[in-house]
């Protein structure tokens, strides 16, 4: 189980500062929601967590600084799965999910019992195994983000953090993967998940960051974080705010 | 090891055998017999200070083209490279073209492929400081065309500069790449950097195949693109530089023969490395037992004949595969 520790962390991209200071302490156990409207650093934020861009500040894991750890040791600690992840070779949908297991291996070898197991297993939670051995570059956008889900469960890491896992998603897998977020931070992990759906953000979460403009204007529980008010000065929208089944329902209805 | 592997290396077995039967005095299985028991003298001179110098140096030379394309295909993410993009190639053509041009090739024999080699080293050398600390493969690509072009202009120098037509026609019939007259000298000095340059490519396998997910998606694997690229570059400029230096400029070996082993792996970068060494050894001999079978007036040129067998059977590929790559 891994603790996530942000201090003041700020990111400059092409001398433009796209996340500023922002501190917070991620817990083992939570379905952490990362929202914001488009350019609000939400992604960054993301790869500030891995160590892929350069932060001012710390990250540290466990109390320990990101910086000063070896890239294999991060990789079995917490898991990644970036926004339109690239596939340059046409692997099949197996191969693809056995790169999670990279960070387990020594160079040059074999894939062990149990490396396979997890790759089987992380297949079979995303639904894909009925076709593991296509190419997986010719899959639809939806069946290629499961199978790239798949790759980042079977880093058996006990961190996740996802770049919109379910924008390419069709209703039924859109719901079979929140729930499957949701486990895996039932099951004692942490769980960190970029989005832009305000309702299963508010019904799947445990916890909100609310990114606007690089900052964090709002950390907390859905109910306290998604107000008429918030949403109106950060995303520039009216919304309707309902009961439904199973939870709230955010659906914006208008521009401000 | 896979059915492939074993496969190929019977293969190289047997145009290995090819290379050895092949030659302007035709011996017999009676005369081979003769020359392994040490009763054929003139037999033994021609299989073992001629022959088999020159079928092992096109062994490890083809054997490093391969596997050093197929490194770089997948480190690049790149169908098209292969071992001269980095100007790898190039620099070490320029080493052995300084030790012609200086009439050093003719004091010492061994000046040019030493020279060949500290070429390719310098070429890698330029590239890292273009290159600087970014990890971008496109910076790469642009850095390696540079410094290929300048060793290349560095060459053409030389040409325009020969004091005599002689001169210029000796750097120039180099140039064509050519296994003639090899002896067990270019072996020992082609296997130590092809041992070398093919372990670091091999050690790298894994961290190739992350590259598959990009360069974000590698490192959050794990993966430390900085030292993966140092030892996919050393080990192009140790392997290809003692390559060329004991060969001349030989192309398109390295840029198709991946090509033709992706069908028959996963197609991930990892299980083309071996693969590939194997498909270019055999297919590099092959090649030079051809240019001593066919008669010209004058030998065919290894390079002339790769280039001319390469670019027709890769179109014929490449239109059959279209998007398989």
């Amino acid at each position: 189980m891994v603790t996530i520790t942000l201090d003041t962390v700020s990111v400059d991209l092409g001398g433009r500062r796209v996340l500023s200071d922002v501190s917070a302490t991620l817990k083992p156990g939570q379905l952490i929601g990362v929202l914001g409207p488009n350019g609000a650093g939400k992604s960054t934020l993301a790869r500030a967590i891995l160590g892929l861009v350069r932060t001012h500040g710390s990250v540290s894991i466990d109390g320990q600084a990101l910086a000063g750890m070896a890239p294999a040791a991060v990789a079995r600690r917490i898991a990644y799965l970036p926004q339109g992840q690239a596939l340059h070779w046409p692997l099949s949908v197996e191969r693809v999910v056995a790169l999670g297991r990279l960070p387990h291996l020594a160079p040059m070898s074999r894939m062990a019992a149990a490396d396979h197991a997890a790759v089987e297993a992380a297949m079979a939670r995303v639904d894909v195994t009925g076709f593991r051995d296509r190419d997986a570059t010719t899959l639809s956008g939806g069946e290629r983000a499961r199978v790239l889900l798949a790759r980042a469960l079977a880093q058996g890491a006990s961190a996740l953090v996802a770049d919109e896992p379910l924008a390419a998603l069709d209703p039924r897998h859109r719901i079979e993967v929140a729930t499957l977020l949701r486990a895996e931070a039932d099951a004692g992990r942490l769980v960190i998940v970029v989005l832009h759906d305000l309702s299963l953000a508010a019904r799947m979460c445990d916890r909100l960051l609310l990114l606007d403009h690089g900052r964090l204007v709002a950390d907390g529980a859905p109910a306290t974080v998604l107000t008429p008010e918030r949403l109106a000065t950060v995303f520039g929208v009216r919304a309707w705010f309902g009961d439904g089944e199973g939870g709230p329902m955010i659906v914006p209805v208008g521009a401000v | 090891m896979t059915r492939l592997v074993w496969f190929l290396l019977f293969g190289c077995v047997l145009a290995a055998a090819v290379s050895l039967a092949v030659g302007p005095v035709p011996l017999g299985v009676d005369r081979f017999v003769a020359a392994f028991a040490g009763r054929d003298e003139v037999a033994a001179t021609i299989l073992f200070q001629l022959r088999l110098p020159r079928t092992v140096v096109a062994l490890l030379v083809g054997a490093m083209l391969g596997v050093g394309g197929a490194a770089l295909q997948g480190y690049l993410r790149n169908p098209l490279a292969e071992p001269a993009v980095l100007g790898a190639s190039n620099g070490a053509a320029l080493g052995a073209v300084v030790a012609l041009y200086f009439g050093l090739a003719a004091v010492q024999p061994l000046a040019l492929p030493i020279l060949a080699v500290v070429g390719a080293m310098l070429a890698l050398l330029l590239l890292f400081a273009l290159a600087g600390r970014g990890e971008s493969a496109l910076t790469l690509i642009l850095g390696g065309i540079a410094v290929s072009m300048l060793a290349g202009a560095g060459i053409s120098l030389a040409l325009n500069l020969s004091p005599n037509p002689f001169a210029a026609m000796e750097i120039a019939t180099w140039l064509m790449g050519s296994l003639a007259d090899r002896s067990m000298a270019h072996v020992w000095i082609a296997l130590p950097c092809v041992a070398t340059g093919t372990a670091l490519l091999l050690y790298d396998g894994r961290a190739l195949d992350a590259l598959t997910l990009g360069e974000d998606g590698a490192r959050a694997l794990g993966v430390d693109l900085r030292r993966v690229r140092a030892r996919v570059l050393l080990g192009i400029a140790i392997g290809v530089g003692g390559a060329v230096a004991v060969s001349g400029s030989i192309g398109f070996v390295g840029l198709i023969v991946p090509h033709f082993v992706r069908p028959w792996t996963d197609r991930s970068p990892s299980a083309t490395l071996v693969p590939s060494a194997l498909a270019g050894a055999m297919l590099l001999v092959l090649a030079d037992a051809a240019v001593r079978a066919i008669p010209t007036p004058t030998e065919l040129k290894l390079g002339v004949v790769t280039a001319m067998l390469g670019v027709p059977v890769f179109l014929i590929h490449l239109l059959r595969a279209r998007r398989q790559w």
